[in-house]
């Protein structure tokens, strides 16, 4: 089924520029290439329909009728040979250091800023800088537990960051749910091309939320803080409680008393010492933040600044995903470990500086621009793609508020073959791993790939026509 | 959850088995649709909604009312519908069986309507349903934890077979003959044997009794069989049996206004006889019978199940005061 394959100039995963297959992918090939198409088709179906039965859906808005779609699934998975794997790591780990080190000095001396590596408004502005924190120390210094960092590889392969994901990352049930579809569908695969496993991701989740419980508690009670039935992540919710086995919980089940925070239950209340939770700052407490959130829990910020309650991730992580700061992680890699960023940055210009503003001006039509916080796709102008119009409208955002814009030079994404419906062709994908900081850095092997679906497309967002593939690390490099 | 799932289950035996029995009867005009289909509706409790959403009562109205229809609460889909969406509360309590049983079964709902049922054959359509629903019990039985969860569910279920089959036999009183001499005759037969079989019971009535059906011994067995699990008599023991476990109550005693009216139900229908319900009037009986089973199952939702709600105002208020005590304090 690959006999038309066209890499079309593009970085292609599996096969290098003379056409020929990359060593990591010679056996998955070989097995494809066994496969014929109504097999491939039925494996398809059945792969659709157990997400459908397992309610790996979302809802469509708009339609009263309730009519819930899977995410698109891949079948072609993504291959990462084990030195790249390694690369990967070293990289990751290194970052998340560096985050978490600048996060605790942003909430105490400030040396960053002292010592003129990042210009104070930068930080004191950023939207998601809690000024209330300043001095208020998290358990075992960690703020950010679980990032989770976009990489790309642009048309030579190099491995780039996208940005970074620090407060509430996403998809992680993906990356689990996708491997266990993959392993039903092909179930000879895995034994014989030694596909590292991604299934111990919930243990060492875990392990970090045990690790930051308060006092160092010997049998902390730990909970999944959801926005609730609703939300379009909850199925993931759902999904980390039960392979942790713990409760999942929204707001109105907790209850804060005396600065602790208890667990309404049939048999009374229980208290509660670590909260995974997947709602953002501001709706965490109504007596602080947002007085209108119905998700949080009054007093639950009361709870942690007694030190009687952990959060992960902290409260003020937020700043890490501003993408203005996302320009200074390479200096701040830098600054704190006094080494050079192995990942690098996206080239990125920002337009509170006159002089990177002056050239976004000039080139609008050939940059993408982004606002600083913003996520899944929205608030970006894709220069060369954009209408005229757009391009103006975003002159004038940008003139206005110059702070909250960065650009970057369109990168040409990594392409995967993908199956269309009637052959394999070449699709844009970028990659999310999942970072875990606890008493040390693990990273499950495997991640998140999202592919654009739609021919040419660069949007990998699930909003906007992406989908997802299996991620297989490999023992070896074939 | 569990109420539903039984509540959908009777229905699409109900409607299975009505459907069939048409079979037996040719050429029915419309009046005698009408008198066929009439009577299973009002046993549903949902006569008006009908009336007011349909002109006529033929078998293409009803089966789209107590099937698909989402505005009739008690329709099959809605029944599904509301079982998941409970489901889904208890996401991370239930086994992951359980739950992609219920969610199957309502997507394979949505791809059929009223039209494909009757074009495809509504006998299987139906049974499948009824698989699903007695998968959904024997999961419920073999991949969950048999503790306090599982006795509510239990609970659920009786509660909801009890009312059902009360229910069921009740369609009878509503059936009017098409002559007072028919009674004891052919029609009256058959739909007496329509009562046994939408409750199952067919085949253990004449285990029972090996005689012809009779109406007295069919009300009798599906009300009072100590043995029959769709008996009223076994679905109100079981249910105080796994009523009193929650509480570790010993039988004779109660502890809160569920275990009191359920364990006197359960007396009263040890102790009762088919003359003494007969005397009072069979539909007269089941009435009351359907009231105290809703009067049981509010004792039991107050008991167990209703938190009081927190108050978010005041929660918010208590809170900013301890606050300005830390601030006073220094």
């Amino acid at each position: 089924m690959f006999e038309k394959y066209q890499t079309e100039g593009f970085f292609d995963e599996m096969f290098a520029s003379d056409g020929q297959p990359r060593p990591h992918y010679q056996r998955l090939l070989e097995r494809f290439e066994r496969l014929d198409r109504d097999e491939f088709e039925r494996k398809r179906a059945a792969v659709d329909l157990s997400f459908m039965r397992q309610g790996i859906t979302f809802t469509v808005y708009n339609d009263d009728q309730g009519t819930e779609r899977i995410f698109p699934f891949d079948l072609v998975p993504r291959i990462i040979p084990q030195s790249e794997w390694q690369y990967l790591t070293r990289g990751l780990e290194q970052r998340i250091t560096a985050l978490n080190l600048f996060v605790k000095d942003i909430y105490s001396d400030q040396r960053i800023i002292k010592e003129g590596i990042i210009p104070a408004p930068y930080i004191l502005g950023a939207r998601h800088f809690r000024r209330e924190f300043m001095g208020f120390r998290v358990p075992k210094d960690i703020y950010i537990h679980i990032c989770g960092t976009d990489l790309i590889r642009g048309a030579d392969g190099q491995y780039l960051v996208l940005e970074d994901n620090a407060r509430c990352p996403s998809g992680v049930s993906y990356m689990l749910e996708n491997r266990q579809a993959l392993k039903r569908a092909f179930p000879n695969f895995f034994s014989r091309m030694s596909v590292l496993p991604v299934k111990d991701y919930a243990s060492e989740l875990l392990k970090v939320l045990r690790h930051i419980a308060p006092h160092d508690k010997e049998r902390p009670t730990v909970a999944v803080l959801t926005p609730g039935v609703y939300n379009s992540a909850y199925f993931e919710h759902c999904f980390l409680a039960r392979q942790m086995g713990v409760e999942i919980v929204e707001g109105r089940d907790l209850i804060v008393r005396d600065f602790k925070v208890y667990m309404r239950t049939t048999k009374g209340l229980h208290q509660v010492d670590v909260i995974y939770r997947r709602i953002d700052d501001d709706f965490l407490d109504p007596c602080v933040f947002r007085p209108d959130s119905l998700l949080g829990v009054p007093g639950i910020i009361n709870a942690y600044r007694a030190g009687n309650i952990s959060l992960a991730n902290s409260i003020g992580t937020g700043i890490a995903d501003d993408k203005v700061i996302y320009y200074f992680v390479p200096r701040m890699i830098k600054f704190y470990l006094g080494e050079d960023p192995i990942l690098p940055n996206v080239e990125t210009y920002l337009a509170s500086e006159e002089k990177d503003k002056t050239y976004i001006l000039e080139n609008l039509e050939k940059l993408v621009v982004k606002s600083a916080n913003e996520a899944g796709g929205y608030g970006m102008l894709m220069g060369p793609y954009a209408s005229k119009e757009e391009i103006e409208k975003f002159r004038v955002m940008i003139e206005e508020d110059p702070r909250n814009f960065i650009a970057q030079p369109p990168i040409s994404l990594s392409r995967h073959p993908t199956f269309t419906g009637e052959a394999f062709e070449g699709r844009h994908i970028d990659f999310r791993p999942y970072v875990l900081y606890g008493d040390k850095v693990s990273i499950v092997p495997g991640g998140l790939t999202r592919v654009a679906l739609r021919k040419g497309s660069l949007v990998v967002n699930s909003s906007q026509g992406g989908g997802s593939k299996d991620t297989w690390v490999l023992a070896g490099d074939e | 959850m569990s109420r539903y799932i039984e509540r959908a289950e009777n229905t699409a035996r109900l409607l299975d088995v009505n459907l069939q029995l048409m079979l037996d009867f040719e050429g029915m005009d419309d009046a005698a649709l009408t008198t066929h289909w009439q009577p299973i509706i009002a046993c549903s409790g949902q006569l008006e909604l009908f009336k007011s959403l349909y002109s006529s009562s033929d078998s293409h109205s009803v089966q789209e009312f107590m099937t698909f229809n989402r505005e009739n609460p008690n329709s099959i889909l809605s029944c599904i519908n509301t079982a998941r969406e409970n489901a889904r509360m208890v996401r991370d309590q239930i086994s992951g069986e359980m739950w992609e049983v219920i969610n199957g079964t309502y997507h394979r709902l949505r791809n059929w309507d009223t039209q494909s049922v009757l074009d495809s054959g509504a006998y299987e359509f139906y049974e499948d349903l009824k698989n699903d629903a007695l998968l959904f019990q024997g999961l419920t039985d073999s991949t969950f934890t048999h503790d306090q969860g599982y006795k509510f569910i239990q609970i659920g279920k009786y509660l909801e077979r009890a009312d059902q089959t009360s229910r069921i036999i009740d369609i009878k009183y509503h059936m009017l003959l098409p002559d007072p001499d028919d009674v004891g005759g052919a029609v009256d037969l058959a739909q007496w044997m329509a009562v046994l079989r939408s409750c199952s019971a067919f085949e253990a009535y004449h285990h029972r009794y090996v005689d012809e059906v009779q109406p007295w011994y069919v009300a009798e067995f599906l009300t009072l069989s100590p043995t029959f699990p769709r008996s009223i008599r076994f679905c109100v023991s079981t249910l105080d049996y796994h009523l009193r476990s929650i509480s570790s109550t010993a039988g004779g005693q109660f502890t809160n206004s569920a275990e009191q009216q359920s364990g006197r139900m359960r007396s009263e229908l040890i102790y009762t006889t088919i003359d003494e319900i007969f005397t009072e009037g069979l539909h007269e009986y089941l009435d009351r019978l359907q009231l105290r089973l809703i009067d049981l199952n509010s004792a039991i939702f107050e008991t167990y199940v209703q938190q009081p709600e927190i108050d978010i105002g005041r929660e918010i208020e208590q809170q900013h005061q301890q606050q300005q005590l830390i601030l006073a304090g220094g």
